[in-house]
């Protein structure tokens, strides 16, 4: 949905991976024998490596400085004139809280997304059980059905929704913010989870029948909890997804006002309220940042899922 | 607080609703006679997330199609005529031409730099290495919105005279520059470059994971055998490594290209589509909210899965070869 989502994951064909040890190897076999890489190479990572940071980094410094301050000078002055570091303040956070309602829309953020992210997932995983474990008649049919909608945009819903919301009174609701993203995301749910599936070893499910299970238990007792890091790398997208969602937000959540459209009015409003627009930015990446830098190694594998693949 | 407790209750009851259901499903084919059980309970365990695939994508593709050819309260049949009106406006024609080149830059764009970042990390040491991934990967959690807020502080503007607060034009001045209203400077579509860098510095990390994972996959003996006889390390790069990850390539690009048509956030945030920057998604949403036309919008949108079939046609077969393969 918006522009940001890196996620739709299309069929990715990774040759395979090396080795958990082989990176080092690698690297002495392909470049020079020494252990340290040429000066050139780490030269332009910093310089690329800055130009990625310092953005973020003028915005955190900025949220720490009061309004005179940052209306008036450059925040990369504090660094010049060492004084300004006594005249940096924790204002602006609180005056996010009191002026800009960024509490209350810290909690919707929290009500949209929990259950946005939490209940395709058993949906999607049985879907994606059928999918690589049963065959049957349309099997063919309804995957590509799928794979072609990852590449549809979800805008062409939007229009018939509001009015189906609107006709049974659900716009504006957190149910209908919930049933939105939970429809949206459903063909990647169920795409990237069958993806994976299918590498799961079939003697494992051929054995389970023989001894006399049915899909229901091999389903429940075997495939949920070898699929656990792939559901966990669905997660990881929804989560960033929704949380960092605009445009479903503004058309369905109505007085729920999530931290994105609180933000998106404070950046509406830039003149008088830049410093709390610093902090309130600054509060919003907060949660995300920390699901990925906690779960990065989830995120990658989801990735890179496929890769893997016999 | 009240509100998080719903949360929690949905959480929980819809996942036990969840339970719930796939139970009575899997109950309602086991009372059928056994061969008519296995033949029915692959739809019993699929129709959950058809159903929701098709109340939220197929039935309403199905209808925004329809309104696309009726007035703007979809009460009445007109025809071609939104498409007519759209494709013959001045503001549809630049909007077209906008997203036109978001396709053409910044797919190509993220893959140069990802493969860039990929290639030189894979250099370093490995401590090394995993840190400058994780600061070059990290804008992808931030967001579209969060992101406004930190690049507003990169091309904010002061008039001449007063300090600069903003990262560009304080760069700008310090070499003698007059102070430059960068967003709205659409000579040469300036300002849309300069949104466009907005989802390049959020993609890129993206395009680095995948590319670096396939670059470490190719075998080092093609890379020895290569070096032995004397190749250097651009040719190296250019004949032996692309090859090889190609496939790889072509998933970043297919992926980056879908993200950039439904670009919304980034261009609402930072300009609305003023200045000449509109594009198709955020021209929906004008037309939908701002003008309320439900028409435009449905032909906008319309026109939006136009330009995506070569790229859905594209998506199926490379998937289709993929399960031949399996």
């Amino acid at each position: 949905m918006s522009g940001t989502q890196a996620v739709t994951a299309t069929p990715v064909q990774v040759p395979k991976q090396p080795p958990a040890t082989g990176s080092r190897r690698n690297r002495k076999l392909r470049n020079d024998p020494t252990a340290r890489s040429p000066l050139w190479v780490r030269i332009v990572l910093a310089l690329i490596c800055a130009a990625w940071v310092i953005p973020t980094f003028g915005l955190a410094i900025t949220s720490f400085r009061q309004e005179d301050d940052a209306q008036t000078t450059g925040w990369w002055t504090i660094f010049t004139t060492p004084a300004n570091f006594t005249r940096l303040t924790l204002k602006n956070y609180s005056d996010v809280f009191t002026q800009a309602n960024m509490g209350d829309a810290f909690i919707n953020s929290l009500a949209i997304t929990i259950p946005a992210t939490v209940i395709p997932i058993l949906i999607a995983a049985f879907a994606g059980y059928a999918f690589s474990f049963m065959r049957f008649p349309g099997r063919d049919f309804l995957l590509i059905l799928i794979v072609g909608l990852l590449v549809v945009p979800t805008q062409v819903a939007l229009v018939p929704l509001l009015k189906f919301y609107g006709s049974i009174g659900l716009n504006g609701t957190l149910p209908a913010v919930w049933l939105t993203h939970i429809g949206f995301g459903m063909p990647l749910a169920v795409y990237i989870i069958s993806n994976y599936m299918a590498t799961l070893p079939k003697e494992v499910i051929e054995s389970a029948k023989i001894d006399g299970a049915s899909h229901f238990q091999t389903f429940w007792r075997l495939i949920l909890p070898m699929s656990t890091p792939v559901l966990a790398s669905f997660a990881i997208f929804q989560f960033l997804w929704v949380w960092n969602d605009l445009l479903n937000a503004l058309i369905f959540a109505g007085q729920n006002t999530p931290l994105t459209v609180a933000l998106v009015r404070l950046l509406g409003q830039e003149g008088q309220g830049w410093q709390l627009l610093t902090a309130g930015g600054l509060f919003t990446m907060i949660v995300p940042i920390v699901v990925f830098l906690s779960l990065q190694r989830y995120f990658v594998r989801g990735l890179t899922a496929g890769s893997v693949k016999g | 607080m009240i509100k998080i407790l719903n949360a929690l209750i949905a959480v929980v009851g819809g996942v036990a609703g969840a339970i719930l259901l796939y139970w009575l499903l899997n109950k309602l084919a086991e009372l059928l006679p056994g061969r008519w059980e296995d033949r029915v309970k692959p739809y019993l365990f699929l129709l959950p997330a058809l159903a929701a695939i098709g109340l939220y994508l197929v039935y309403p593709t199905i209808q925004t199609f329809v309104y696309s050819f009726a007035n703007n309260h979809s009460t009445a049949f007109v025809g071609f005529d939104n498409y007519a009106k759209l494709l013959t406006s001045k503001n549809f024609q630049n909007t077209l031409f906008n997203t036109f080149l978001w396709i053409l830059i910044v797919p190509a764009a993220v893959i140069a730099f990802g493969l860039l970042i990929a290639t030189l990390a894979d250099r370093l040491r490995p401590s090394g290495e995993k840190t400058a991934k994780t600061l070059i990967f990290l804008p992808l959690a931030i967001g579209a919105v969060s992101a406004g807020a930190i690049w507003k502080f990169v091309y904010a503007t002061r008039p001449p005279g007063q300090n600069q607060i903003g990262l560009l034009n304080g760069i700008w001045t310090a070499f003698g520059g007059d102070p430059v209203n960068w967003l709205q400077i659409s000579t040469l579509r300036f300002n849309s470059l300069l949104l466009m860098v907005m989802l390049l510095w959020m993609q890129a990390g993206f395009a680095m994971v995948l590319l670096s994972a396939a670059i470490k996959g190719v075998p080092t003996e093609t890379l020895e055998a290569a070096r032995l006889d004397g190749a250097g390390e651009g040719s190296i790069f250019f004949r032996i490594v692309i090859p090889q990850i190609r496939t790889t390539i072509i998933t970043v690009f297919i992926t980056v290209l879908i993200g950039v048509l439904k670009t919304f956030d980034i261009v609402y945030v930072m300009t609305n589509g003023n200045f000449n920057t509109n594009v198709i998604a955020v021209d929906f949403f004008n037309q939908l909210f701002t003008n309320r036309n439900n028409g435009y919008a449905a032909a906008i949108v319309v026109m939006l899965l136009i330009i995506m079939i070569p790229v859905l046609v594209f998506q199926v077969r490379q998937f289709r070869a993929e399960e031949a393969a399996r």
